[in-house]
């Protein structure tokens, strides 16, 4: 499936079109330039000693025997580093206290994680520094560890000490009045939601190189933030913005794990700034399990409160969120984003969420992929679908009596959030053209009979994305101390090509590709023509990163208004050059053509010509250079939307869950390049699946983290997924003039409850009605084996 | 610790021979001591795939052979593919079918399917899933790979491994020294 409707605009000739990515040669090459991939001459490399407790005090250090190892060069502690500032986190909401231990980047007396770095072992190979790190004897004095969240709310062993409390916060957003929508249903269901700790696990691990000479730094580093990375990175070391430099060069793959300002980077660029070399530390698998930072991990207490007709009239969520040991850059502010759209896409009037945060002796959770989102979606759609079998109405008739009608829109929810646009219906109606559910149950029903289990489940959501509006963000809303806007360079050169720099940094979601078919369109040349160039603090204004689905609508609408810009200025040079009006100059057939003229035009190269050397053909009075910049901070956020289906099969001998079919249609506005949009869709909900099916971080009782190496935390691979089935309607946001959404989390926001409702809907016969992911063959056999008691209030 | 030992190998149709810590492992070797960076390493339990390589023919993680033990053999790495101008088979199809985003996992699994194709030239999706199931990606959810990886077993000769002959006298040596403290 491929289709769609609603053209992508404007006569575009390359919006819209699936044109294959511009930066995939050097990919499949072997040509990529990743962080590892990068040596300057006289490189050392780098080696963390890490601590194996989970809570204890760090008694002494003995580097000598590491020392003395041939090839090494230093052994650095957190008093060798010189390090100004501890590491950030960015959220301070207003009104709201929020207990904030210090983050130093190697740490100084106590550790509080398996993992947190006490020593930084240099050297001139990889291998000797991993030797040596071995040979550093650190002594600890271990002390009472704290691992599950709610026991760490008894505040019976602290964390932090200091801080008195293992609490870190108390934070609510609602609208309406809960117990009176509760008192007015009538039912109500209620469980308690596990959305459990999960890795980001991108394929290439972090990786940073410091390079600091002459009084400047220069920074390679995996992330998705670049810009952050030199702000914090200044901070900690006491240096000025300009002096530093980082780059992201190619980096493969982030999912919000690489949205981060890590102690390696601080650590890294202030070794070499001591030793006067570059210095470069490549993480391993079991570092990137055991130290970048986790996602999730909240035990929500839901209640949903519904009339007979399935009117839903109030949605509570009451959450406890692991935020392990630290508050890194968003850590407390994850939860939050869940509650934006914690009515989902219905019309609820008494929506209320209520997150409590909490440390424990465990990795900093922060964002991955989704980011709060899914815990919503997850939490309201099981909740649906049980509400849906215990009213008797059938799971889409109950959707379908609650959606937000798109004469709503722009729909201002309880939560107080204003849906830019969307059209719930029409999604949930393509899906339904593509899932026929009657034929699924009567094949559902003849397969029990010989003791098959398949079920069918459904997940509608809505979603918040495109972060900006710093209005509503930055220090006077939400409360980030930051803004998060975009901006773009967009320079004709003066061959008539067209060079783009972008704030955003992308690791893998084809920025190159899709901003070129922006440009392309609106400046009348190939797409190939345009080069883009992003993640490098040096180049081109400054921006904000990769995040929170924010690339397109945010930053592709900046490089939409500096082309426009752009293309205002080329209007002029060619109406003057033409003698016609420049209202009168329009992009046709690749030039800047006079309207009603059919052949009279110039080429962006004619233009750029005039615009660099400047002779009759400028307009008298006009700045030579064709080139702008635009700064661009959205009025709203963009709200994606969709509907999902997934049908699995369930061995209820074993436990075992098989996805037979999963389809998605979702709506994240115009589409610039579908292709793209599909890899989006593919990838966000492998994600989920993983989530749901397979993947847990998980520490023991002493903290322990048991899921250290790919071998114990699973990641899906192709054999235990199907292809999956996609599809698209287009309700262009009106927030932006591209009319886009952003795509790079719906998959994952959407799907988690889409498979465990199919899951629950195979085995409700059995006597089950919820299981927390993941949902491992045990949990699902244990499931089958001691049917849950339903819990609904009459 | 071990001297270093001299170890040769035939890379992509190029004779290699270098001295190296007898522990040094192949994916290392191929990129610090080569400088083939294109075969990459994405965990340390032999999990992910993408240091996939050929070694003989046959698809290795070189993250789990010691340089030494592949004395002699010749070795494939997504750089003895094909090149821009012109692209394997593979490297062809996971461009059309947008096999591909961050790029991390794609030289080992474009390394581990030709390895596939060249056993079974004509794969079930089943089989291609199967095939792959070493290889993981966090990017793609897999689609669009069993899509390329089917495509090119369509279009036929995705699992050719190129052979280019060394030209007479192309031997190199590569000077592993810039490594100093590898014989420590």
């Amino acid at each position: 499936m491929s289709a769609t409707d609603g053209s992508s605009g404007n006569g575009a000739q390359h919006v819209g079109r699936r044109l294959r990515r511009k930066e995939d040669p050097p990919f499949l090459t072997g040509r990529g330039a990743y962080v590892d991939d990068i040596e300057p001459s006289g490189c050392l490399h780098a080696a963390f000693v890490r601590s194996p407790e989970a809570h204890a005090r760090v008694v002494s250090i003995d580097t000598s025997a590491a020392l003395e190892r041939d090839g090494v060069e230093a052994v650095l502690t957190a008093a060798d580093l010189q390090i100004e500032a501890p590491l950030p986190c960015a959220w301070v909401p207003p009104g709201v206290e929020v207990k904030s231990p210090e983050h130093w980047p190697l740490a100084k007396d106590v550790v509080k994680h398996v993992g947190d770095p006490v020593a930084i072992v240099v050297g001139r190979d990889r291998y000797a520094v991993v030797d040596a790190a071995e040979d550093v004897v650190v002594e600890y004095d271990p002390l009472p560890v704290v691992v599950d969240p709610e026991e760490a709310l008894c505040d019976d062993i602290l964390v932090h000490e200091s801080l008195g409390t293992n609490k870190v916060h108390e934070w609510s957003l609602g609208g309406g009045d809960i117990e009176a929508g509760l008192a007015e249903a009538d039912v109500v269901v209620e469980r308690q939601v596990v959305n459990h700790r999960t890795a980001g696990a991108p394929i290439e691990t972090r990786g940073v190189l410091a390079d600091y000479r002459g009084g400047s730094l220069t920074l390679h580093t995996s992330t998705q933030v670049p810009n952050f990375v030199r702000l914090f990175v200044a901070i900690d070391l006491g240096l000025s913005e300009e002096k530093i430099r980082v780059i992201a060069p190619d980096v493969g793959g982030g999912f919000g794990s690489k949205l981060q300002v890590y102690g390696e980077e601080v650590a890294l660029s202030a070794a070499s700034r001591k030793l006067n070399r570059p210095v470069k530390w490549i993480e391993t698998r079991s570092e990137n399990l055991q130290v970048s930072h986790h996602g999730r991990d909240q035990i929500a207490t839901v209640r949903m409160g519904l009339k007979r007709d399935g009117t839903i009239t109030a949605f509570h969520a009451n959450i406890i969120a692991d935020f392990g040991a630290y508050l890194m850059l968003l850590t407390p502010v994850i939860p939050s984003l869940g509650a934006f759209v914690m009515s989902g896409c219905y019309k609820i009037p008494n929506v209320r969420t209520d997150i409590t945060g909490v440390f424990t002796n465990k990795m900093a959770t922060d964002a991955i992929r989704g980011a709060g989102r899914p815990e919503a979606t997850h939490m309201i759609e099981v909740c649906l679908e049980q509400a849906a079998a215990m009213l008797g109405i059938d799971p889409v008739e109950i959707r379908r009596r609650n959606f937000i009608p798109k004469e709503d829109f722009p729909a201002t929810v309880a939560t107080g959030m204003t849906y830019d646009s969307g059209d719930y219906h029409r999604t949930l109606d393509r899906l339904l053209e593509h899932v026929d559910l009657e034929a699924f149950r009567a094949e559902q029903a003849a397969l029990r009979e010989r003791g098959v289990y398949r079920g069918v489940g459904l997940s509608t959501y809505t979603e918040i994305c495109g972060l900006a509006p710093s209005r509503a963000t930055g220090p006077a809303g939400v409360g980030l101390q930051t803004g998060l806007w975009e901006s773009a360079l967009v320079r004709v050169q003066l061959t008539g090509g067209v060079t783009v720099y972008s704030g955003t940094s992308p690791h893998g979601q084809g920025h190159d590709t899709g901003f070129a078919q922006i440009v392309a369109d609106r400046l009348g040349i190939d797409p190939e023509h345009v080069t883009v160039i992003h993640g490098d603090t040096a180049t081109g204004p400054q921006g904000l990163g990769t995040y929170g689905s924010r690339s397109l609508s945010v930053g592709g609408e900046a490089v939409a208004r500096a082309t426009a810009k752009v293309a205002d200025k080329a209007r002029k040079i060619v109406a003057h050059a033409l003698e016609a009006s420049p209202e009168d100059i329009e992009v046709r057939d690749g030039k800047f053509m006079v309207r009603g003229v059919p052949d009279k035009g110039m080429t962006l190269a004619e233009v750029a010509g005039a615009a660099y050397i400047p002779g009759d053909a400028l307009p008298p009075g006009m700045d030579p250079g064709l080139e702008d910049t635009s700064f661009y901070d959205p009025e709203n956020f963009v709200f994606p939307f969709g509907a999902h289906a997934c049908v699995v099969e369930v061995d209820v001998e074993t436990g075992k869950i098989e996805i037979v079919r999963y389809v998605a249609v979702d709506d994240c506005g115009r589409a610039i390049n579908p292709t793209l949009i599909e890899g989006q869709v593919h990838g966000g909900i492998t994600h989920a699946i993983g989530q749901a099916l397979f993947e847990r971080v998980h520490y023991d009782e002493s903290g322990q983290l048991v899921t250290g190496t790919f071998v114990d935390y699973a990641l899906p691979s192709a054999a235990e997924l199907p292809s999956f089935e996609t599809d698209r309607t287009e309700t262009p946001s009106p927030v932006n003039s591209l009319g886009v959404k952003g795509v790079g989390e719906a998959g994952t926001i959407a799907a988690s409850a889409a498979i465990v409702n199919a899951v629950i809907d195979a085995l409700r016969p059995l006597g089950v009605s919820y299981i927390n992911m993941p949902l491992t063959p045990m949990r699902v056999w244990e499931a089958i084996n001691q049917p849950q008691v339903e819990e609904a209030h009459a | 610790m071990t001297e270093p030992v001299r170890v040769s190998l035939t890379v992509n149709g190029t004779r290699q021979t270098a001295s190296v810590e007898p522990r040094m492992l192949l994916v290392h070797h191929l990129r610090d001591v080569l400088g083939l960076t294109g075969t990459h390493v994405g965990c340390d339990t032999s999990t992910c795939g993408a240091c996939t390589v050929l070694v003989d023919g046959e698809s290795v993680k070189s993250c789990t052979v010691l340089a030494v033990q592949c004395e002699g053999a010749q070795v494939t790495t997504i750089e003895g593919m094909g090149d821009e101008q012109e692209l394997h088979p593979l490297q062809e199809a996971f461009w059309e079918h947008h096999g591909l985003q961050c790029g991390y996992c794609t030289p080992g699994m474009i390394m581990a399917a030709a390895d596939l194709l060249q056993r079974n030239p004509d794969p079930s999706e089943a089989e291609v899933r199967e095939g792959l199931a070493g290889n993981l990606c966090r990017c793609t959810g897999y689609h669009n790979i069993v899509k390329a990886v089917m495509a090119a077993a369509q279009a036929g000769d995705g699992g050719r491994i190129p052979e280019p002959a060394p030209p007479e006298g192309a031997d190199e040596t590569a000077q592993t020294f810039a490594h100093g403290g590898l014989g420590a």
